[in-house]
């Protein structure tokens, strides 16, 4: 399809990756923008509720600049963004960012706790079925990851509550709200959402790193090895791993964007104080100037996840490097 | 590959390459069984289905109420019939939009090709970049949530993917002898697209199709969790998870067995198209 063949470098093709992405910010900010636009009903209405009479809802409307053509507003928004200024909220007339601030934080720490929970037990279990491709642990393996892709997150979150609250009864089914007073309070305020994201995530990773670790197996130079006599475990860990590598950090960059609607998912259930809980409320009281940036932090996450997955891609093949 | 898959492939008069494995026939008897629950369920309900029949409760089940009752006490096997036909019915027209939107897309890109098929190709991968669950929420949060809304954003949301799949698969199948010969027989586009194309991705499509039948349904319900799909009264699968939440501390069957619902659906999906056999998932390899 790229019709570049001179210019077929990394850097290139890097470089062309971090423009589609770009290209891709302006047009799903665009989307964002005008999706909230079409709103049915005048904001400054809606705003004053009871008190809308005509001058005050003109008033309102000439303060809040929304007289201005949409397009204006579109770029005068998206420069406000780019400086770090996104509006005031609707609702509590509050800045945005401040709104945001700490919710941000407390989601990156969710995610951050996740990734690094989720990251080694799901590297190992998925090469280690590679390993053992086709044994009753693969077997076991497979079902259970297929199993959980194909149940939607707010199930797994049931089950995990259904099993660590109501049977065994070692944590709290709603878990954050609770006073936060010693570590394991935290501790155990964490490990529901924690665990339910957890799962949602390793399942996609060892997928795709099982496949990985699998494809590099089935080339001549591995078949080689075991014919020159190499252990399967030295065929693996010494020949096909380190060529698997590239394919397996995609893989981990990519099952982590599934973390982005995992956590959309989660943080409601769990009544969890992160960014995503903030947007679903946004939703419903139609908090637009919330939504919107709420919308583009999660669509900017999400792209630069999936950007830095193709980046691995193409710098780890090493038939791209000396051109 | 080896003898054992070809004499498989090879077909006999008592074996045309039709029939499926025992994995595939429970997955497809579970479709089936939803599908006419899906159906026919306002005459099989139990009770009324937004009749409070019961007060207790979150009830358990009994020989009354065979899944228990539900937080206002009503019925759950009769809720969680009506549900399949929301969940069904949406998931169904949703991906039914996406995979026909998609593949006539697809197919005229890959038979065009050129600049059409570079700027939809771009445009809809750009679409592709915005996570699924994010986007139908801004649509809900921007045009409020009704039945054809959520139709057609989930539709919107999966079409990207089918394009991209179909296309894949047309501009190998436009690159065959065949194709070279109708073009050069001077045939048109629609012609090519219709009598050709078309008939030879048809198995992988329909593949493809169970699949994001099985997306659609996840995201479907996780809206509907989220109190974003279908409204009260009415409730999908999803929405009846989040009705009945509060039981979740106490284990309530009416908590449960909509997400069992849910998961029997998915899952028995993955298991047809994954055991479909290779006459009709592989007719273009």
């Amino acid at each position: 399809m790229c019709t570049l063949p001179t210019s077929f470098t990394p850097y290139f093709l890097i470089a062309q990756r971090l423009g589609i992405a770009l290209i891709t910010l302006v047009i799903v900010s665009f989307a964002v923008f005008f999706a909230t636009e079409l709103l049915p009903g005048d904001v400054a209405q809606i705003l004053l509720g009871q008190a809308a009479t005509p001058e005050a809802v003109a008033g309102l409307r000439e303060a809040m600049g929304l007289n201005e053509p949409a397009i204006y507003r579109f770029l005068s928004w998206l420069a406000g963004l780019a400086s770090g200024d996104l509006g005031i909220s609707y609702v509590n007339n509050m800045p945005v960012t401040q709104l945001i601030g700490g919710r941000l934080i407390s989601s990156l720490k969710l995610a951050g706790v996740t990734t690094l929970f989720t990251v080694p037990i799901a590297l190992s279990l998925g090469i280690g079925a590679a390993m053992a491709r086709g044994s009753l642990f693969d077997r076991v393996v497979s079902v259970l990851t297929i199993s959980v892709i194909s149940v939607p997150e707010f199930m797994v979150a049931t089950l995990a509550v259904v099993i660590f609250a109501v049977w065994l009864g070692w944590l709290p089914a709603l878990s954050y709200g609770v006073e936060v007073d010693s570590w394991s309070a935290m501790l155990r305020g964490y490990a529901m959402p924690v665990i339910t994201l957890s799962f949602v995530v390793s399942a996609q990773m060892i997928r795709m790193t099982r496949a990985a670790v699998i494809e590099t197996i089935n080339t001549p130079y591995v078949e080689m090895a075991l014919l020159k006599g190499a252990s399967r475990s030295r065929m693996v860990l010494k020949h096909a791993l380190p060529n698997a590598l590239g394919p397996i950090a995609n893989a981990v960059a990519l099952s982590l964007s599934y973390l982005v609607g995992g956590v959309i998912i989660v943080e409601t259930i769990f009544n969890y104080p992160g960014i995503a809980k903030l947007m679903v409320d946004a939703v419903s009281t139609r908090d637009l100037p919330l939504i919107q940036s709420c919308a583009v932090i999660f669509c900017v996450s999400y792209l630069s996840l999936i950007t830095f997955a193709d980046v691995i891609a193409i710098l780890s093949n090493p038939r791209l490097r000396h051109r | 590959m080896t003898k054992r898959t070809l004499s498989r492939r090879l077909p006999t008069p008592r074996n045309l390459g039709y029939s499926f494995n025992w994995v595939g026939r429970i997955g497809l008897t579970l479709i089936l069984f939803w599908a006419i629950v899906a159906l026919i369920g306002p005459w099989i309900t139990p009770y009324p289905v937004g009749k409070v029949v019961d007060w207790d409760f979150f009830g358990p089940m009994s020989q009354k109420f065979w899944l228990g009752t539900d937080y206002l006490g009503r019925d759950v096997l009769s809720r969680v019939f009506m549900g399949a036909r929301y969940t069904v019915g949406l998931a169904l027209a949703g991906v039914t939009l996406a995979c026909t939107g998609g593949v006539i897309l697809g197919m005229i890109a890959a038979v065009v090709g050129g600049w059409f098929d570079t700027i939809l190709s771009r445009l809809l991968d750009a679409f592709n970049g915005i996570p699924s669950l994010l986007f139908g929420l801004v649509v809900v949060a921007a045009v409020g949530s009704s039945i054809p809304v959520l139709i057609l954003t989930l539709a919107a949301i999966y079409l990207p993917g089918a394009y991209r799949f179909a296309r894949a698969l047309a501009v190998n199948v436009n690159t065959m002898d065949f194709v070279t010969v109708a073009r050069a027989r001077g045939e048109t586009t629609l012609y090519l697209i219709l009598r050709e194309i078309f008939p030879n991705i048809l198995g992988p499509v329909l593949a493809d199709l169970g699949l994001r039948f099985v997306f659609i349904v996840l995201v479907l319900s996780g809206l509907s969790f989220l109190g974003l799909g279908v409204q009260p009264p009415n409730a999908d699968w999803g929405a009846l998870v989040r009705e009945n939440i509060e039981g979740l501390s106490l284990g309530a069957p009416a908590v449960i067995f909509p997400s069992i619902a849910i998961a029997s659906l998915t899952i028995s999906v993955n298991m047809f198209i994954d055991n479909l056999p290779t006459r009709i998932r592989d007719r273009s390899e």
